[in-house]
């Protein structure tokens, strides 16, 4: 990992391909484990609740005044619904989703599994024959990709209620045309899109925190940089992944 | 971990719960003619024909001299008369328009969306819930507009070249 820099992004990519294949050998078996799979789908879903619902409320508020700004310079104010819901659905919500998951629960991720390297919790697991990858690392890694696709159905949901409320209630944008348009012009293709994209992000999120946490210097200052790896290259993970599935959408 | 734990299991449960109430919303509200959220409570209906409607969606406003009076609540079309069936909903307060008042389709700005325009007759009698508007205007299709521009400016050219 401390190799110069081409040797070492191209060892680093093919250690986090080999743990991917790794985890999805273990991925069937680890269902054994439901109660811990559970565990997982909450700590990284319903705890991340708040957080994604008060982001999605703010930025769908945002969408509503900045489209209606934008909007009402070419008299078109009540395409509105469409700019929000669509920009929501395609774009803002599976992305700001993912960003925000890095940030709550996957650094949460990385310093567990970390410190359970670090404290020899994982070499213990192996020494009793237990696969660690099976029982520790593939429920996070179910929990995250079962947590983040609802995540951002649930942020598009409240965002686009936020871009109702400053639309229609402050800006005073027909509600009527608010909605007709929107479900005039979003397509169930669209959705589709979104869902997609999302259930990728939460593949890739939830890859690299648990790949930095299992691969961490088993030091507090390794736990430490590990963390802060999980966060940037899952953002950047994140955002490259976007323009490519966005590419392959058009 | 190993006990049963109540709480966390109502939690999960809550956040799936939510998380695919979002997704049902998302796939089955929005895309093409999802149920309509608004419910037009107190509103009548009055039905007016068009010949064309243009893009006209449900849910579009009705207004009069440019004040939301109600919605269009469908849009159909007659198989006899091959005419587009609009249904008006508008809201009870306002009872009293005149029976041969006309409605017209009409564009917000020049690329905005279509809504009903209803302009007041002179009729002591007042529209209520079934009847029908009887006098209406279609929707403006640019295209056709140009098209009868284009024709009319070549008629021209081809009167001018019959004079000489």
């Amino acid at each position: 990992m401390l190799s110069r820099w081409p040797a070492g992004a191209l060892l680093k990519l093919g250690a986090v391909t080999l743990f991917l294949l790794r985890i999805f050998a273990q991925c069937l078996p680890a269902l054994r484990y439901r109660r811990e799979v559970v565990q997982q789908i909450y700590n990284a879903g319903a705890r991340s609740l708040i957080i994604v619902m008060l982001c999605g409320l703010f930025i769908g508020m945002v969408l509503g005044l900045q489209g209606y700004d934008l909007l009402q310079r070419f008299g078109s104010e009540s395409s509105l619904g469409v700019v929000a819901a669509l920009g929501l659905i395609k774009e803002l919500g599976p992305v700001v989703t993912a960003l925000l998951f890095a940030g709550r629960a996957g650094t949460s991720l990385t310093s567990e599994i970390g410190l359970m390297r670090a404290t020899d919790q994982l070499t213990a697991m192996e020494m009793m024959a237990v696969d660690p990858v099976r029982r520790v690392v593939a429920p996070r890694f179910i929990g995250g990709i079962i947590a983040v696709p609802l995540l951002t159905a649930i942020f598009s949901c409240i965002g686009i209620f936020g871009a109702q409320l400053v639309g229609v209630g402050l800006m005073g944008v027909e509600s009527g045309s608010f909605w007709s348009q929107m479900q005039g012009s979003v397509q169930l293709s669209d959705v589709n899109e979104g869902l997609i994209k999302s259930i990728c992000f939460g593949v890739a999120c939830s890859l690299m925190a648990v790949y930095e946490g299992f691969h961490a210097e088993p030091t507090a200052a390794g736990v430490g940089l590990a963390t802060t790896r999980t966060v940037v290259s899952s953002a950047v993970l994140t955002l490259v992944i976007d323009y490519m599935l966005t590419a392959a959408f058009l | 971990m190993a006990r049963p734990n109540r709480a966390l299991e109502i939690g999960t449960g809550l956040f799936v719960l939510l998380g695919f109430a979002a997704l049902a919303f998302l796939t089955t509200q929005l895309p093409g003619s999802g149920i309509q959220l608004r419910q037009s409570g107190s509103a009548y209906r009055v039905a007016a024909h068009f010949d064309n409607v243009g893009d006209l969606k449900v849910g579009a406003p009705v207004s009069m001299a440019g004040v939301r009076i109600g919605n269009v609540e469908s849009v159909r079309i007659d198989a006899r008369e091959y005419k587009a069936v609009v249904e008006l909903a508008i809201d009870a307060q306002y009872s009293q328009i005149p029976d041969d008042s006309d409605a017209a389709i009409q564009t917000a700005g020049l690329l905005g969306a279509k809504y009903v325009g209803v302009t007041a007759g002179g009729s002591e009698t007042f529209l209520k819930s079934g009847s029908q508007i009887q006098f209406t205007q279609s929707a403006l299709v640019l295209e056709n507009l140009i098209n009868k521009l284009f024709a009319s400016i070549a008629g021209k050219d081809d009167k001018d070249d019959t004079d000489k």
